[in-house]
Order: C-alpha cells, then sequence, then structure tokens
C-alpha cells in the first residue's frame, strides 16, 4: 500500500501533486538558505504568516477582478513571508544574532500574532475556529489538473482530486531558483557566502547584503508556499490554534534529502507528499498515520549516513587522481621546473 | 506587589524554567563535545514519553512512596533519552554524517513514534497519569519565613533535582580532567587527539548526557504541568536550545537565561493573576508574544561576541588539519 497507493489511480496522484506544491516550496526555501550557508528554520512561521496575508488580500480585495485577485493575494503570501524571512536576516547580518534561535522566535511570534491578527481584521470564522473561506475568484486556476486526476465513482460522476496550478507554480519556481543559484552573478555571490564568508568579503562582495537578501528570499519562497495552499480552492484555512505549521518543518527533510538543489527538492517533495498519501490509505487498514512519519525520519537517518557512501567513493576517486598526478610528476618537466 | 505575588510567580517560573535549564544544559554537553544536538526536542519527547508509560502502568499496580516511584521514573526517562541519542551519536560520530539531518530524523521519529505505540496501546495518543508528587510545603524548609515560601513550598521534587543537576554539570565541566577533555574537544579535537585524548569516546559521552538530560527535561516539564502525555513538549527542546546560545554555551549563564525566559513565559501565562498587570488592558496575544520578543532584543544586544565552540557541528577526521 505504500508502494503503490499513492500512484494508484489518478485521484491519488492529484492529490499526491496537492500536498507536494507547498512542501516544495517550503523545502525550496530551506534549502536555498542552505546553499547561502544559513539554516532556515523558520519556514514555518514565514509560511503562516505568507498564508495569513493571502487569505487576508483575498478576502479584503474581492472587489478586483479574478485574475489579478489572485495575483494580488499571491504576491501579498509572498511579501509577507519575505519580510518574516527578512527579519532573522537583518538580526544575523547587522547583529550577530544566530539564525536558528532567531529563526525559532519568530516562528512563535509569526503563530501568535496570526492569531490574533486573523479576529482583529475580521476573517474569523467562529464555528470552524479557522479564517473565512476564501472567495472563489482569489483561487488559483486549476488548470483541468484536477478533472484530469479523477476517478470515475460507482455512481458514474467524477471524483476531482485537489491538484491545481500549485503545482506548476512550485515546478517554475524550483526552475528559476535554479537558474538564479547557478547562471547569475547575484547567485555565485550569495553562493560564496555560504561557502567562505571571509573569502567573500575579501572579494569584494557585501556579505551583510547576501546575508539579508538570501533570508528574504527563503522567506519568500516559504510564503508562496503559504499562499498556494491557501489559494488553492479546497477551503483549508488557518486553524486558531497554538501549533506550528507542519509543512514549514516537513521543508526541512525535503530540503536535506534532495541535497539543497532546488531541482531535486521538486522530487524529493514529490517523493514525502507521496508517502503521506500513501499514509491516509494506511489508515483503512488500521494503521496509525504516524508510521509514516516513522517512515520519513527512517529514511532522512540514512540518508545522513549515505553522505558518507558519497565522500568514499570521492576519496577513491581522488586517490586515483592523485596516484595518476604523480605518475605525470614523476615525468621530468619539459621547461621551468623546479619551483 | 505584594509578597504573595512574589511567591506565586517565583513558584510558577520554576515550572517553566527548570526544563529548560536541565534540557540546554544537556545541550552543552554535546556541543562543547562538538557535536550540534538540534534532536533535543525529539530527546525530551521519547523521555517523557517513557516515563509516562512506566507512571501510566506503576500507579496501576503498585503503591510506592509517590517522590520514590518519581525518582524511579526519572531514571527511566533518563535511559530512554540516552536511547534514543545514540543513534544520532554514531551518526554524528562514527559515520561523520550531517548532525543537522540525524537530529531532524530523530525530531519527526519521537512524536511519531510516541503517537504510534500511544495508539497500539490505548487507541488514542493520550497517555494518562495521576500527579501525585506535588509537595504543598517541604518539612522544615518549608517553615523559615521568606526563603521558605518562596522557595520551598508548593513545588516538586524536580525543581531542586534541577539545581543539582546545575551544581554537577558546572563541576563536571570546569573541575574534572573529564571536563576539559570535552571542552578540548569541542575547541579543537586534533589537538586533543594528539595529547591523547579518544574524541570519539569524548563526543559519544557528549551526546549521552545530552541524551540523558533532555530525557530527564522532558518528564520535568511534563509532570507539573499535565496529568496526560500528548506526544508533545510543546517545542520546549527548540526553546532549550536557544536558551544554550542565549546561555553562551556556559552553565552560570545558561541559568540566568533559563530564568529569564521562564519569567517571560510565566508573565505571559499567568498575568491575569497579577494585579497591575491584569489593570492594563493588553491582548492576551501581545503576552503570548512576550518571551519571544524579549528574548530577540536581549540576543540582539548580547550576540555580538558569540562563543560558541569552534568545532562544533564539524565531523572529527583524523586526517584533517
Amino acid at each position: 500500500m505504500i508502494l503503490t497507493g499513492g500512484f494508484s489511480d489518478m485521484f491519488n496522484i492529484g492529490q499526491v501533486l496537492y500536498y507536494a506544491a507547498p512542501i516544495i516550496m517550503t523545502g525550496l526555501s530551506v534549502g536555498f538558505a542552505g546553499k547561502t550557508g544559513l539554516f532556515n528554520i523558520g519556514a514555518s512561521g514565514q509560511f503562516t504568516f505568507g498564508m495569513y496575508a493571502s487569505i487576508l488580500a483575498a478576502v479584503k480585495l474581492s472587489f478586483l477582478p479574478p485574475f489579478l485577485l489572485c495575483v494580488t493575494a499571491v504576491a501579498s503570501g509572498v511579501l509577507a513571508g519575505a519580510l518574516w524571512g527578512l527579519i532573522p536576516g537583518i538580526l544575523k547580518a547587522l547583529r550577530n544574532v544566530h539564525e536558528v534561535i532567531a529563526c525559532i522566535m519568530m516562528n512563535y511570534i509569526g503563530m501568535h500574532l496570526v492569531n490574533y491578527l486573523i479576529r482583529q481584521t475580521d476573517i474569523y470564522d467562529q464555528l470552524k475556529n479557522m479564517t473565512v473561506r476564501v472567495p472563489v475568484n482569489a483561487n488559483i486556476s486549476r488548470l483541468g489538473l484536477d478533472a484530469f486526476f479523477s476517478v470515475e465513482t460507482a455512481s458514474g460522476s467524477l471524483r476531482l482530486s485537489s491538484a491545481g496550478g500549485g503545482i506548476i507554480i512550485a515546478v517554475v519556481a524550483s526552475i528559476l531558483l535554479f537558474v538564479l543559484l547557478e547562471k547569475t552573478k547575484f547567485g555565485y555571490e550569495l553562493k560564496s557566502c555560504g561557502f567562505n564568508r571571509d573569502a567573500a568579503r575579501y572579494a569584494g562582495i557585501n556579505e551583510n547584503r547576501g546575508i539579508m537578501l538570501s533570508m528574504a528570499i527563503a522567506g519568500a519562497l516559504a510564503g508562496l508556499g503559504g499562499a498556494l495552499i491557501a489559494l488553492a480552492g479546497t477551503g483549508r484555512g488557518i486553524a486558531v490554534i497554538d501549533v506550528l505549521a507542519h509543512e514549514g518543518f516537513q521543508g526541512i527533510p525535503v530540503a536535506l534529502l534532495g541535497l539543497n538543489n532546488p531541482i531535486a527538492i521538486v522530487f524529493t517533495g514529490i517523493l514525502v507528499a507521496y508517502l503521506t498519501q500513501s499514509g491516509f490509505l494506511l489508515q483503512r487498514l488500521n494503521f496509525a498515520p504516524e508510521i509514516i512519519d516513522i517512515i520519513i525520519a527512517v529514511i532522512i537517518y540514512f540518508s545522513a549516513l549515505s553522505l558518507l557512501i558519497q565522500g568514499a567513493v570521492k576519496f577513491i576517486f581522488k586517490i586515483k587522481k592523485e596516484k595518476t598526478e604523480s605518475s605525470a610528476k614523476n615525468k621530468p618537466p619539459s621547461e621551468g621546473g623546479g619551483g | 506587589m505584594d509578597l504573595n505575588t512574589l511567591f506565586f510567580l517565583v513558584q510558577q517560573m520554576m515550572f517553566f524554567s527548570i526544563p529548560l535549564l536541565i534540557v540546554a544544559l544537556g545541550g552543552m554537553f554535546a556541543e562543547r563535545s562538538g557535536v550540534i544536538n538540534i534532536a533535543l526536542e525529539g530527546i525530551m519527547i521519547i523521555g517523557a514519553f517513557s516515563g509516562v508509560l512506566f507512571l501510566f502502568y506503576a500507579q496501576a499496580s503498585t503503591s510506592m512512596h509517590p517522590q520514590l516511584l518519581l525518582l524511579v521514573t526519572i531514571l527511566i526517562s533518563g535511559a530512554a533519552g540516552v536511547a534514543i541519542s545514540l543513534p544520532h551519536a554514531y551518526a554524528s560520530v562514527h559515520m561523520k554524517a550531517n548532525q543537522i539531518i540525524s537530529g531532524t530524523a530523530v525530531n519527526m521519529f519521537a512524536p511519531a513514534f510516541a503517537v504510534y505505540v500511544a495508539r497500539m496501546i490505548r487507541s488514542v495518543q493520550q497517555i494518562p497519569f495521576a500527579n501525585i508528587f506535588y509537595i504543598e510545603s517541604v518539612p522544615l524548609l518549608g517553615g523559615i519565613p521568606f526563603a521558605g515560601s518562596l522557595l520551598f513550598q508548593k513545588t516538586y521534587i524536580t525543581t531542586y533535582l534541577g539545581f543539582v543537576i546545575l551544581a554537577a554539570a558546572w563541576i563536571a565541566l570546569y573541575k574534572t580532567p573529564f571536563g576539559l577533555r570535552l571542552r578540548s574537544c569541542g575547541e579543537h579535537p586534533q589537538a586533543a587527539d594528539s595529547a591523547g585524548i579518544s574524541v570519539y569516546k569524548i563526543r559519544y559521552a557528549g551526546v549521552m548526557i545530552s541524551g540523558a538530560l533532555a530525557g530527564i527535561g522532558g518528564l520535568v516539564f511534563v509532570i507539573p504541568t499535565s496529568v496526560t502525555f500528548d506526544a508533545t513538549v510543546a517545542g520546549y527542546g527548540f526553546l532549550a536550545l536557544a536558551v544554550l546560545i542565549f546561555g553562551q554555551w556556559k552553565p552560570g549563564k545558561i541559568l540566568f537565561a533559563a530564568f529569564f525566559f521562564g519569567l517571560m513565559k510565566t508573565v505571559s501565562v499567568a498575568y491575569t493573576s497579577i494585579a497591575f498587570l491584569n489593570s492594563m488592558s493588553v491582548p492576551s496575544a501581545v503576552y503570548k508574544m512576550v518571551p519571544y520578543i524579549a528574548t530577540l532584543i536581549v540576543l540582539s544586544f548580547t550576540s555580538r561576541n558569540s562563543a560558541a565552540p569552534k568545532a562544533a557541528g564539524i565531523p572529527y577526521d583524523k586526517g584533517g588539519r
């Protein structure tokens, strides 16, 4: 069931893609910060704040035409996430506050602040103890994906899955990030801050600016993840309880399994979502769904060990290379030499 | 503010501060030996879970003296903490794995495991226990004016355990050969190795001590604040990590940091029973945020000279320079 559940029919594939979109985004958030030498454990707070901002924008600005409304709501989610990521970035760059502790604090501040603001800004649904439903106009278009990934029930009607534009946006974001990191000067600067801060400063790179920007971008990615959930049109809102958003923490294993590579994160995000969906199906067999978390934890643990194998492979290659190099050295150099 | 309010504040503060203190001291042993232990949260959950599970069965079958029972439970929690910290130690010492990854794995595993086992046993995820460990007043000491009501009334034996652990940690770290070896492994393991110290053994010891303390801390957190265990310690492991960094990896400063955070947390929970805070009509959400905002502000003024152990997070490689 674990192996085949997620792909057993088109409906389940759709659900996998729906769950994958936000955790790909939080995974990208953690991974991007990781590439620049920072550990963004604050994706949870950024995610919640982004989700809140996009719900707020969608509800309050519902007079806008549909497409514009959707774009505005997504943009406000991104901005709110960026703001929430920027604060630890500023503290790290200017006041040398450890980003892990600042992010943990921002997670809790974000959670309490959002719970408070939901009531204050009047988007609170008393009966369900969560945010009100987002107007239909604001939802991200499903692009027919929900109908494609669906099954026909016994009565002949289609059971639509929740797949939609979210996964497309997540994939596009990961490709953009890959290009940013690997093909632009700006990405190179950020990465060099991650590899060796002092060398980056020596090379004339403003490393404080790099830290702030990469935290803001990481926050924006997590905020976008929140917006994708809020605007997926599945009626999910922010429940007003004192629990940190789960998606933010799922982003950490997604990023770690993908070795912080934006393209790889798309696939690891789908893997984790796939296991989650299989876990729902396992409940029918009277298993507690937590078994999935145990399985993911074990996979992550062994992925940590797998780095060793990777290292061993590199080591063997290095020995071979050194042998060829030393044999090359033994030949008398034709010119120069000595040194 | 009258005296009774002060007594109340201090008594409440202990319930928040002591677990933070114990767990942060545990984190200190791991990090001073050179292993980042982000798994504190998961270890706390496992420690609290096995302790409460033991209580669940023991309270049904035996009628041991409550305080004795509590001490046995604490030992079990500590042992469970050591057990769950071993995979993390193995990955980060022997296998030279990324310590953040294996710590995160433990953090994910622990709550899932606790819920899973609880559901298998009781078909719901909560495990109840009877809270019979409350001490109204310590004999003799509770009668001392002022200090007696401040420190020895309405308390738990775990509070004093916290101070014992603090003293023991300070002595172990600064007054024993083991402590010196531990600190040198966290600062410059190659130099320690060349002086004949087994870096691997010291690092294992560091992580195992942190596992034991974090396991105990999990139980200490659950006992005074609840009568069921719900597979969560409310993020206290991460807060302990914050306290550790705030306390600059030193036992004395960690005590101060834990008290500071505990006091803020007490104010945020109990402000309605403090007259002058209640009279100001500030929304409760603000009080809930106060501990975290205050920590951020204090940190932004004190973090200029961060004293993190230099080799923390770097796997020891014998051939490295």
